[in-house]
């Protein structure tokens, strides 16, 4: 084995896991907020909204995201209405395409997620928060949101990982991401498995690490769920 | 003063429905200060509805509702249903109505202590230090001040609604309602939620409670109501209701529960 080699293409890999992070984090949040849109929608109990926003996640979570992204990267630019849009120089940087493309893709998810864990929380619940006098608002962001974030968080860890491997197929629209840079090195040195299980190896450490904060999340927020105090 | 003084709650006329069936037919009721009102009446009467109508969990189609003396506004829809004209004024007044389910309700990601404070110092914003310490007392005086740091899940039954109890008091309310607040709770441990809530009538509380415990209606309120298919059919105190005078249905209500 040639540990310099092995050093090298490391090195390299990681020099590119900014990249991969960035694109992760960006479009996570951003789903994270189209996803709330999209809740809202679903639940604010107008037959329209609620419509639209079932649509929204059928798509979504219907399609290859791979078609999403490249509808989004190639499709967007040959619109000239976009190419003349002051979005235009958003939509040409292939950053911003792909945090876009994944956003859409994960917000139907997340949306689901959310939806799901909402529907979670007792109804009786948020009855003892009227019966106090609290406000719709008051009542959500104290006692309704609070539970149903502790039911989405096992779910929702599991779209977080899901993402960050998805962000390999911003590969495929001319970014240089962790994956990309493995391809490359496997060209040019014809070498296939070492950049590929490195890079696998970084996406691995990096889900474990994800893993394990949102776990200890979950059980810093939830002692209600473990045994009584003795 | 005394005749002159306002109710603590006044309930007039109030109806509702739900579909075709009309759950309240026109109830009223007058609690003065003090006063503890039982609610009795087989399922199906409309006891719960009418409590939860009150403090708005259910919107009454009409009847208005007095806390204190202030009216809660009500308005009608396009399609002719009621809804309430001011949603903080609704806010304010359920802020004074303490409430105790039959299923507790406490907040499951709180200790029993957050549950306490959380109103007071979110809804009524008053300084935690000051609402720690009343919420502190309440706890030592529905018998379980030790729990204060468990959460719901780790009481039991009982406890858990002494606790929930302790919530609405620490509002400070002005009336306490209660919708069967031991119907919920294996037998055993009924005794000690009757036994904080009969302490409460003591100290001068005015409280309407739906309940099927028979002698709580007897031996600790000062009025009866009895519904029967969303009327009051028949009221009075106590010694005269269970004396049987009144009412047949009444009789025959109280010989069943007893079974």
């Amino acid at each position: 084995m040639d540990w310099d080699f092995a050093a090298t293409t490391f090195w390299r890999l990681m020099a590119a896991l900014p990249l991969t992070l960035e694109v992760w984090f960006l479009s996570v949040v951003l789903g994270g907020l189209i996803a709330a849109g999209v809740v809202w929608m679903r639940v604010s109990g107008s037959r329209p909204l609620e419509i639209l926003a079932r649509a929204y996640v059928a798509i979504f979570r219907g399609t290859p995201l791979l078609i999403q992204l490249f509808l989004v990267y190639y499709g967007l630019a040959s619109l000239p209405a976009v190419r003349h849009s002051i979005l235009w120089p958003v939509l040409r940087d292939p950053l911003y395409c792909g945090v876009l493309a994944l956003g859409l893709c994960t917000a139907g998810y997340q949306a689901e997620i959310f939806r799901g864990a909402l529907l979670a929380v007792p109804h009786g619940a948020g009855e003892a928060a009227k019966a106090c006098g609290m406000s719709g608002l008051l009542m959500f962001r104290r006692i309704v949101f609070p539970i149903a974030l502790r039911h989405a968080l096992p779910a929702y860890s599991t779209e977080m990982i899901s993402m960050v491997k998805a962000t390999a197929l911003v590969s495929l629209i001319t970014l240089w991401d962790v994956l990309s840079v493995a391809l490359k090195i496997r060209n040019d040195t014809l070498v296939t498995y070492l950049p590929l299980i490195l890079a696998g190896a970084i996406y691995f450490t990096i889900n474990y690490i994800l893993g394990a904060a949102f776990l200890s999340l979950e059980r810093r927020l939830s002692p209600h769920l473990r045994a009584r105090p003795s | 003063m005394t005749a002159a003084a306002t109710p603590a709650l006044t309930v007039k006329d109030m109806r509702k429905r739900f579909g075709a069936l009309e759950v309240l037919k026109g109830i009223s009721v007058t609690a003065n200060d003090g006063d503890v009102i039982s609610i009795l009446g087989s399922s199906g009467s409309g006891k719960s509805t009418f409590l939860r109508c009150i403090n708005l969990l259910e919107t009454p189609d009409a009847g208005d509702v007095s806390v204190a003396g202030e009216l809660i506004k009500m308005r009608r829809r396009g399609d002719g249903t009621a809804e309430p004209a001011d949603r903080r004024q609704v806010d304010r007044i359920r802020s004074e109505l303490g409430m105790v389910f039959q299923n507790f309700n406490l907040w499951s990601h709180l200790t029993v202590l957050e549950n306490l404070m959380e109103a007071p110092v979110h809804v009524q914003k008053r300084p935690r230090a000051e609402c720690a310490d009343e919420a502190r007392a309440l706890l030592a005086k529905v018998g379980i001040a030790d729990k204060w740091n468990y959460y719901p899940a780790h009481l039991s039954g009982g406890q858990q609604q002494r606790a929930a109890i302790a919530r609405a008091l620490a509002m400070r309310p002005k009336v306490m309602l209660f919708d069967e607040p031991t119907s919920a709770l294996d037998p055993e441990l009924v005794g000690e939620v009757l036994r904080v809530m009969r302490a409460l009538a003591e100290e001068g509380r005015t409280m309407l409670v739906v309940t099927h415990e028979m002698g709580f209606a007897r031996d600790v309120s000062t009025r009866v109501m009895f519904l029967h298919q969303g009327l009051v059919e028949a009221e009075g105190e106590p010694d005269a209701l269970f004396s049987g005078a009144t009412s047949e249905r009444f009789r025959q209500f109280i010989s069943k529960e007893r079974g």
